[in-house]
């Protein structure tokens, strides 16, 4: 009995599916229903052509406005920068400078000869002029010491003046006041480019750092990194007798109404071919080093050399300078010999830090400019051009005469330049 | 070196093509961080041929505007040559021995960062430390501009 009940549930469903089929045959479109819609499509095709080709026309139209716009903005562009163009005279002048504060703490062996001061050593100022792309004015005035006058420490010194005229990419010609091709600090000498609180004794004693004079240079360079120097100037007017006698750095004459009876000549050939390294000599003739004809300070020669050595943080400086005087007087005070050497090893840890550590030789004309010295200290930049500076230095003199002026001592500094 | 010649040069012959790229605040401000000035051009025209763009951009060395010509390949300096140097100092900055150690440079660390540092020391040349410095940021800049315009790599 249950079977026949299950049978009848399974067909029931399959039948009444069948009966509905006559339904489905009743719906299907006609033919006129068929083409009505196709009519109807194509009226809609034909519309969606005629928008395809008024945006085509209009994308074209706003091609050629978006042509035009970046016309007028290129034309902007090219009218506010034409305004932007500056006075071409006060754009040729340019200005610059660097300066120096220091603050000493020595201790000599004769505690009369302590220094504990502080003092503005040099501020500079930088004015040049560019009169054509050939002609070019430079200057460079200084300030020594804070305060000059009568009875006062200081000195107003113009330290540069001269008229650069270049005659092509590789040669150039100068005339006026100028720095000599001397040594390393001579003609580059802003606190932020060197390692000490005061520049090194070597260019000062031997090499009588700054050192101007004044007359006519020639300049000129290769492509190979090779470069020479050839100046033709005015000459020192050194001291035969007194405490500064046959001192070298008390015989310039600064060109302040300078004596110009003897002229002296000043050569340079100088190789920085490959980037970090710089190998540089001179030689220098002074026709009468004291301006005096017969007075035992007949002519003198002059010889430096130098190397500079960086790779990557680790940089080497060092420089040899020597002069030998002709004359009876300068040698029989034994000053015929003057020179001097040091040598300077640094390390840059980071852009902000340096290191370094020099150790030099002197044997000026004084007793007191005959010593060895070691000193070690670093350089901190907060920006590239800015130099705080700390050192300590211990002094040793050959001479037993002036072992009361042996010291040691820190010193501290400011620098910067632009 | 006048700026056909260095283009010449940059492309082998082939005739790229000149774009522009203006300087929008965005730019600016790292512009102006890479410099350590500020930068006052509305825009600056760069050449562009495949992978390469070149670019001519002044900067002061101590005094006086160095003009600086730097071709860019996939994002690495391909080239650097010193068009106009006006200043009395520095002139070896002028020479391939100088200029060559830039071939190969990038920047080694992401472009978001703020201190963009290159993938080799540069030495520099004693007495033209400022020109140096000047070429350094150039190149610098360029390398960042042209990840900007995103040239092809």
């Amino acid at each position: 009995m249950q079977n026949v009940v299950k049978s009848v549930v399974m067909i029931c469903p399959i039948f009444s599916a069948v009966q509905s089929l006559p339904v489905l045959a009743q719906n299907e479109p006609t033919l006129q229903g068929l083409w009505e819609i196709i009519q109807q499509q194509q009226a809609e095709i034909d519309d969606l052509r005629e928008q395809l080709a008024v945006t085509e026309v209009n994308i074209n139209g706003t091609n050629e406005r978006i042509q035009k716009t970046e016309q007028i903005v290129e034309a902007t562009g090219d009218y506010i920068e034409s305004l932007e163009v500056p006075d071409p005279s006060a754009s040729r002048t340019s200005l610059g400078g660097y300066g120096e504060l220091h603050y000493n703490n020595l201790s000599a062996n004769d505690s009369a000869l302590d220094t504990e001061k502080i003092d503005y050593h040099r501020f500079v100022l930088f004015l040049g002029h560019e009169f054509n792309d050939r002609v070019s004015f430079f200057s460079e005035l200084e300030v020594e010491h804070s305060l000059a006058g009568d009875d006062k420490p200081g000195e107003v010194e113009l330290e540069q003046a001269f008229v650069n005229f270049s005659m092509n990419n590789n040669v150039s010609a100068q005339g006026g006041l100028f720095l000599l091709p001397l040594g390393i600090l001579n003609e580059t000498h802003e606190p932020p480019t060197f390692y000490g609180v005061e520049r090194n004794d070597v260019e000062s004693i031997i090499i009588p750092s700054t050192w101007w004079e004044a007359g006519v240079g020639l300049n000129g360079n290769f492509a190979n990194g090779l470069s020479w120097n050839a100046a033709f100037h005015s000459g020192l007017e050194m001291s035969t007798s007194g405490s500064s006698a046959f001192r070298v750095r008390s015989g310039r004459q600064k060109v302040a109404e300078a004596l110009a009876s003897n002229f002296a000549s000043t050569f340079r050939l100088r190789y920085t071919g490959v980037p970090g390294l710089e190998l540089s000599a001179s030689y220098q003739y002074q026709s009468d080093p004291s301006q005096v004809p017969g007075d035992g300070l007949d002519s003198g020669d002059f010889f430096t050399a130098h190397v500079i050595y960086q790779r990557g943080f680790f940089s080497l400086r060092a420089l040899y300078a020597g002069w030998s005087f002709d004359g009876f007087a300068v040698k029989g005070a034994g000053a015929d010999k003057q020179s001097g050497w040091y040598v300077e090893p640094s390390f840059r840890l980071n852009p902000e830090w340096g290191v370094y550590t020099r150790y030099e030789d002197v044997e000026g004309a004084r007793i007191q400019d005959v010593f060895a010295q070691w000193e070690a200290g670093f350089n901190y930049y907060p920006v590239p051009n800015v130099a705080l500076k700390f050192d300590y230095r211990k002094r040793t003199h050959d001479l037993f005469t002036a072992d009361g002026r042996d010291f040691n001592g820190f010193d501290m500094g400011i620098g910067y330049q632009f | 070196m006048v700026t056909e010649e260095f283009l010449g040069i940059a492309f082998s012959g082939d005739e790229p093509v000149t774009k522009t790229l203006w300087i929008t605040d965005e730019l600016r401000g790292p512009i102006e961080e890479i410099l350590g000035h500020s930068f006052n051009a509305l825009r600056v025209r760069y050449w562009e041929s495949g992978n390469r763009t070149a670019w001519i951009i002044d900067e002061i060395g101590k005094e006086k505007p160095i003009t600086i010509g730097v071709l860019i390949q996939a994002q690495v300096v391909d080239m650097v040559r010193v068009l106009e140097f006006r200043e009395i100092r520095g002139w070896e900055v002028r020479y391939p021995f100088f200029t060559d150690q830039f071939n190969g440079a990038r920047f080694i660390n992401s472009r978001e960062s703020r201190n963009q540092m290159l993938n080799r020391q540069v030495d520099g040349i004693t007495g033209a430390t400022l020109s140096v410095g000047a070429v350094t940021r150039v190149v610098k800049v360029v390398l960042y501009l042209s990840e900007q315009v995103g040239a092809p790599t």
